[in-house]
């Protein structure tokens, strides 16, 4: 028995360093200079404690689990080289995959257990159930309407919001009586049933702008429904890890929520309030000045300093290397050429960034909004490139607005404002910009990728006048 | 459980405060990598699977565990495969230092 003694020991301190580990991993995110050190000492510490779990001396059969770690590493592998387009959709997927573990080792714990489950531990086994099923079913909602599988319009419908929290509460009750009659066993199921629709239920009515919200959202329930794992199956490290990444999806949420302008109680209950759109749309028709591709590099070119702004529309139109190319030309030309990050822009927390980065812009070239804000007066050319509500001036001074209030970037305030557009059709949350119709803009329409190739062009010579 | 309940209480407790300072300090150029990084850490997971499938103590709970195993496994995988990517592109235009 010492001999086992000693064992449980060792695997202890491993997991020890593991836990060290995955916190300096996260410490050394916080610059991109040291970010790599960060993912191997993540690395490290993930090898050491799924080696030191193999030590276990309660392992009676490891044909399964090789089984199960070939298998998960061959799945692993293509989600892991996915094209950065893609990445908010295969965030999602991951978020799904880990509820599921989660869920899967909790449903098992469950009936390995029952009918004799301490009040305590089946308080914890229904958290970990109840988060890991609407964390699961809600991610693969979020994967696929961000794959376009699923319509990317919000669904809604009168008393949706009723409907969803009497489902929650349901389940909540009724692991509450299993807690208190815990030879309730056949309820069980329905617990994870109803948590399951309710995942379904609750990413149904979130449309494509508020993706980034709702992805930080489901990443700290994923990390809370871990730790729960973690509190059941007693293992501290699993708790570490869990209580870091509920805290990281926690903090993104809320940064994701004021970018937003939305409360956060608005976001823990899942009534993501979908944008309404303004009655009078449709109303008149204003004037608007457009341009074509050789007036925008005249202007361009004749700048010193450019601000693009990228949206989701760069994203879709693949546009980001085309960008990179503008940036080459312009920069040749000696104009400084900056690129604003709206928090929100994209479909998910520094999706922007990503793409700009794999595009092999320089990062510090990328400026948030924040520290932008203050030098649009003094910027020449604001570039904005598929991206709508974000630079909508009437978030500033519109109370009417839906939007009222959200934090945006003040391009109105730039000299001169371009905007590649594809038509002059509302954005994703139907509201009109005034920013299209001051004096000082150019609407260059036509697809992101195209324009900007043709606006490179026309700096390169062109070719004919 | 019992008093082991308390302790883990505490060592959630303590984790989620570094974790709130730590990630507080990141930068918004790197919160899509911070995802997927959490991610992949989160998959730790894969512990607590991988002895319930060892342990084989029931069809149920193998058949179970082999599945969760398989999908931890494949955001530990995933996940560090994308973040990994996704650092190497992030270049600063500054001369790099020794």
């Amino acid at each position: 028995m010492t001999n086992f003694a000693a064992n449980e020991q060792l695997i202890q301190v491993i997991y020890l360093v593991a836990s060290a580990l995955f916190i300096l991993a996260l410490k050394w995110m916080s610059s991109p200079v040291t970010a790599q050190r960060g993912v191997r000492a993540g690395e490290i510490g993930m090898v050491l404690a799924i080696g030191g779990t193999l030590l276990n001396q309660g392992i009676v059969d490891y044909k399964w689990i090789a089984v199960a770690l070939v298998l998960g590493t061959v799945i692993g592998i293509p989600l892991g080289l996915v094209h950065m387009t893609a990445v908010p959709q295969r965030t999602a997927l991951s978020h799904a995959f880990g509820a599921l573990c989660v869920t899967l080792v909790g449903i098992a714990e469950f009936y390995l257990r029952a009918p004799n489950v301490p009040r305590l531990m089946m308080t914890v086994l229904s958290l970990e159930v109840i988060l890991g099923s609407l964390t699961f079913t809600g991610s693969l909602m979020a994967a696929g309407k961000l794959q376009e599988v699923l319509p990317q319009r919000p669904l809604t419908y009168k008393g949706q919001n009723l409907v969803n929290l009497t489902l929650l509460a349901v389940a909540i009750v009724l692991a509450a009586y299993v807690v208190l009659h815990p030879w309730e066993t056949l309820l069980f199921p329905f617990i994870v049933g109803i948590s399951l629709v309710f995942g379904v239920l609750m990413v149904i009515p979130i449309g494509g702008a508020d993706m980034p919200t709702v992805i930080s959202l489901l990443n700290s329930y994923a990390g809370l429904s871990a730790a729960a794992m973690g509190f059941v199956l007693d293992n501290k490290l699993l708790i570490i890890a869990g209580a870091l990444d509920g805290s990281s999806g926690f903090i993104l949420s809320v940064i994701m929520s004021k970018a937003m302008n939305r409360s956060f109680t608005n976001i823990l209950f899942g009534a993501f309030g979908k944008v309404q759109v303004s009655a009078n749309a449709e109303a008149e028709i204003r004037p608007v000045r457009s341009a074509t591709a050789e007036e925008a590099a005249a202007i361009l070119a004749a700048a010193s300093t450019v601000v693009v702004v990228p949206g989701y529309g760069m994203a879709v139109a693949q546009a980001q290397h085309k960008v990179r190319e503008l940036y080459d030309a312009l920069t040749k030309r000696g104009v400084d050429v900056r690129f604003a990050i709206h928090p929100v822009a994209g479909r998910m927390p520094g999706h922007m960034n990503v793409l700009l980065a794999e595009a092999n812009i320089p990062y510090e070239r990328l400026i948030e909004m924040d520290d932008i804000n203050g030098e649009f007066p003094q910027t020449d050319v604001a570039l904005v490139i598929g991206a709508n509500d974000v630079t909508n001036p009437a978030a500033r001074t519109d109370s009417a607005s839906p939007i009222y209030g959200m934090p945006i970037l003040d391009v109105d305030k730039a000299r001169t404002v371009m905007v590649i557009k594809r038509s002059m059709s509302p954005g994703f949350a139907g509201i009109d910009n005034p920013l299209y119709y001051l004096d000082k803009t150019l609407m260059l329409f036509g697809d992101a990728k195209s324009f900007v190739n043709d606006i490179v062009h026309e700096l390169a010579g062109g070719g004919h006048n | 459980m019992g008093s082991n309940l308390i302790d883990a209480l505490f060592i959630f407790m303590l984790a989620a405060f570094i974790g709130f300072e730590v990630i507080r300090r990141i930068s918004p150029l790197l919160h899509t990598p911070l995802m997927s990084l959490t991610n992949a850490l989160d998959a730790i997971a894969v512990t607590g699977a991988i002895l319930m499938v060892g342990e084989r103590k029931t069809t149920f709970s193998l058949v179970l565990g082999t599945l969760a195993v398989i999908a931890a496994t494949s955001n530990v995988v995933g996940g560090f495969l994308i973040t990994d990517r996704m650092l190497k592109m992030f270049k600063t235009s500054r001369p790099k230092k020794p």
